[in-house]
């Protein structure tokens, strides 16, 4: 019987963790981990669960099987805000972002400094300017609301919210989708600086195997419910890692045809 | 924070406000502004038309004759900005003096205890709403025609079809609607307080972000089923509140009271006050506002011996011209977007 505590740089362990919607069966019994200060890549065809596995582990979805161990202690989560109290903070691929609000009210979402029972709003865009400053992250203003920011600056709030409130992990789905290759590279660039400078362990589903390199230690493919391939990315290509999906692409078409 | 002034560097253009939010946050006011311009034009019209319009007489009975309008335009606008609607506010402000007027004649109950109980049973036809919308995943639209119907039932019902009459003057009915100006100054401190919440605490910023971002602001971790829930709460029980000062100021518990036109036209004065019917977007002040134009607009009918059915015309062509603006400052914001 594998114990969580026996190894000491370990940041999150998964095990067999299993998530059903109905009587569809999604995650299929997970085993997964991720060390301290390590970037993760996680991959996998579309609706393979790589959302849902995220999800599990923030506390949005509660697991149907299995556990989950953060720095060795097993933790039973039953919501978003308690995960983020255990400074697991996550980026979703919509951002969860609200249009309407200003750049300072979202990044403060959930976490609003108050005086009494007001929103302390003063405070709360000192301490966006200067953090937003301190991250290079560029934007014209923070009142402006968020639905006149491009795509980018949308993605850079939203990491930088979820690093905000001294996150130990970070997980971000997606983070360079629908996403032009300038601010693409600026996203990439923030999140390489948050792994050299605050060593936040990290798992990052991705699209594009190429930006896996950039930024990832380590590499998981999600398929069939359960993590089929885990390597170094110093052991892998760019090729090993599109094939691997692309067999599996293959492999449908043939049985679909046959 | 210390320390603040040190870091900041010139040039990265987060100190200036952005022309572009300038703009935007102008045509927000605007729709405000242009509101109260309406507002102040059409007193302008009336009072030329006929003199007796700004009398202190039509003054105060245009103040008595606003005041449910406006506190449930008011409690609807926050209800719609998370992103829901409450079709049977209007019963629950026949259902709530009904519930009190019992409590008082036949259970005896002293009536500041028969108020809260009649306050109670509003607040609890919230509840039930939000609870139906938020878990069973109904509609709020269906959930709150059924409730409609339902306490509509119940208003007849509990009072045999008769009006009955309300407790006799004291204090407490003084304060509860029966002083001339009570009514008013209720109306405008729950415009004040309400406003404040809205944009002053973290109730009102999730509740923007409630209907702004439902999925989203469920993954930063807010309640949105609180936030709903509550909000029908609130709605159900100011409704609830000012059908009892109202049935105080006339002396009469009406169970007709609440049929469809007190909540059409209380959406309406919403709308026509900038509130977005899918949520997200609105002010208390605009609502204010707008259920302050219908008034006017009634009352300044009247007094010219202009027809209901030209006011309904009338009212009719001012709510398309609103949710035209409003489809079209959404256009606005979304060619913002780059």
């Amino acid at each position: 019987m594998e114990n969580g505590n026996t190894n000491g740089s370990e940041f999150l362990r998964v095990e067999g963790v299993v998530k059903n919607f109905g009587a569809i069966s999604v995650l299929k019994g997970v085993d997964m981990y991720v060390k301290k200060g390590e970037v993760l890549g996680l991959i996998g065809d579309n609706g393979a669960g790589k959302s849902t596995l995220l999800k599990t582990i923030t506390g949005f979805h509660r697991p149907d099987g299995g556990r989950i161990l953060i720095e060795g202690d097993e933790v039973n989560l039953r919501s978003v805000s308690q995960a983020r109290s255990l400074g697991i903070e996550t980026v979703y691929q919509d951002l969860a972002l609200v249009n309407e609000l200003s750049v300072f009210h979202n990044m403060f979402l959930n976490s609003e400094m108050t005086v009494g029972p007001f929103l302390n709003n003063r405070k709360m865009k000192e301490h966006t300017q200067r953090y937003l400053q301190d991250m290079g992250v560029r934007i014209p203003s923070i009142d402006t609301e968020v639905a006149r920011l491009s795509g980018g600056q949308r993605q850079a709030i939203a990491v930088a919210r979820a690093v905000y409130s001294d996150a130990k992990m970070l997980l971000l789905d997606e983070p360079l989708a629908a996403m032009g290759a300038k601010e693409g590279a600026l996203i990439l660039d923030l999140i390489q600086r948050l792994k050299d400078e605050r060593g936040i362990p990290m798992i990052l589903i991705v699209h594009n195997y190429a930006q896996v390199f950039d930024v990832c230690d380590r590499v998981n493919l999600l398929r069939n419910g359960r993590i089929e391939y885990d390597k170094p990315v110093a052991e892998t290509s760019v090729e090993e890692l599109t094939e691997l999906v692309v067999s599996e692409y293959r492999k449908a078409r043939e049985t679909g045809s046959g | 924070m210390s320390g603040t002034t040190a870091r900041e560097t010139p040039g990265t253009g987060t100190q200036e406000r952005g022309l572009g939010g300038r703009l935007l946050d102008s045509l927000v006011r605007v729709r405000e502004v242009s509101v109260f311009i309406v507002l102040v034009g059409l007193a302008l019209y009336f009072q030329a038309a006929n003199s007796a319009f700004l009398s202190e007489q039509n003054i105060l009975s245009l103040a008595r004759f606003a005041v449910p309008y406006v506190v449930i335009a008011a409690a609807l606008c926050m209800l719609l900005i998370c992103g829901e609607i409450d079709l049977s506010v209007g019963q629950s402000f026949a259902f709530a003096p009904i519930v009190m007027y019992l409590a008082y004649d036949r259970l005896f109950l002293y009536l500041p205890l028969a108020v809260l109980v009649g306050l109670l049973a509003v607040a609890l036809v919230g509840l039930v709403n939000g609870l139906i919308t938020v878990y069973l995943g109904v509609s709020s639209l269906i959930t709150t025609l059924g409730m409609f119907f339902l306490l509509a039932g119940l208003n007849v019902t509990l009072t045999g079809g008769f009006p009955a009459t309300t407790p006799d003057t004291n204090y407490v009915t003084q304060i509860l609607g029966e002083y001339a100006w009570s009514g008013t100054i209720w109306a405008l401190v729950i415009v004040a307080v309400l406003q404040l919440v809205l944009s002053r605490t973290r109730w009102g910023l999730h509740t923007y972000a409630t209907g702004g971002n439902p999925l989203g602001s469920r993954e930063a971790g807010v309640s949105i089923a609180r936030i709903k829930i509550g909000n029908f709460m609130l709605c159900g029980v100011l409704g609830g509140f000012v059908g009892i000062i109202e049935s105080f100021r006339i002396s009469s518990i009406d169970p007709l009271a609440g049929g469809p036109d007190i909540v059409l036209l209380c959406i309406a004065a919403a709308v026509i006050g900038g509130t977005a019917l899918l949520g997200g977007v609105g002010t208390v002040t605009g609502a204010f506002l707008g259920a302050l134009v219908l008034t006017i607009l009634r009352n300044g009918f009247t007094l010219q011996g202009i027809s209901a059915y030209t006011y309904n015309i009338i009212l009719g062509v001012a709510i398309l011209i609103a949710m035209i603006l409003n489809v079209y400052v959404a256009r606005l914001r979304g060619a913002g977007r780059t």
